[in-house]
């Protein structure tokens, strides 16, 4: 039963994130959106320890709300999917349930 | 925009008001996305400060986003099913009529397309919807 994690904080702001992946089985994925995508961005103190965890599950990131915040997709971590709203439903739709982290 | 043998049925919970938190946007991209690919919504459910997105009292810049006209609208193009929390509504000073009436208030404040009801309805949203994803901060 493979399910969505959605994260909306930066790493930097919030545990949130750090919560989520030492709470995902593998073989789940996490969807970062709103202020979360700030987690993406390759080169930060936290891009090592979310490569690490993408060995057992699959990152994503909403990239309107990326650009909203200024940052391209070429900036965002080597392996993390970057979705549109309609990648973002197709994903709550190929899960078996969506756990928003707050 | 094909009804096809994918299709789900949403239910949206929103937990955060207007203008403050990305929420409310974050869930209306999402309904509209879903419905552009031919899912149903089979409801939204407003519940928390999530209940000040009802309001028709709010007047916003004419340059920025009518936040709860686009659910009003939205609502009206697909008919959708938006449901308010009554006790959280009361809590904050969203009423209709019948409840303006009730509790002496000089005036209604609920949009076009929302209605009062209770928990309930979240719950039942659970439960017949295929997929319940949360709004919030």
């Amino acid at each position: 039963m493979a399910m969505l994690h959605t994260v909306n904080k930066s790493v930097f702001e919030r545990s949130t994130l750090d919560s989520c992946i030492s709470m995902a089985k593998a073989g789940s994925s996490i969807l970062l959106i709103e202020d979360g995508v700030v987690s993406a961005i390759a080169g930060t103190a936290a891009a090592d320890r979310i490569s690490k965890a993408m060995e057992n599950i699959s990152f994503y990131v909403l990239g309107p709300d990326l650009r909203a915040r200024g940052m391209s997709e070429d900036r965002v971590i080597d392996g993390i999917k970057v979705v549109d709203y309609e990648g973002y439903v197709d994903l709550t739709t190929e899960h078996d349930n969506i756990q928003s982290w707050l | 925009m094909d009804q096809d043998e994918n299709a789900m049925k949403f239910a949206l919970l929103i937990n955060e008001g207007p203008y403050q938190h990305q929420a409310i946007d974050s869930a209306y991209h999402f309904a509209k996305a879903a419905l552009d690919k031919g899912h149903e919504i089979f409801r939204v459910f407003f519940y928390h400060d999530g209940v000040n997105n009802a309001t028709n009292m709010a007047v916003p810049p004419q340059d920025d986003r009518n936040i709860t006209q686009q659910w009003s609208e939205l609502a009206k193009a697909h008919d959708l099913d938006l449901v308010v929390c009554i006790a959280a509504a009361q809590r904050r000073g969203i009423l209709d009529e019948n409840e303006a009436e009730r509790q002496g208030k000089s005036c209604a404040n609920l949009a076009d397309g929302f209605r009062i009801s209770g928990l309930g309805q979240l719950i039942e949203a659970g439960i017949i919807a295929d997929r319940l994803i949360t709004f919030g901060d």
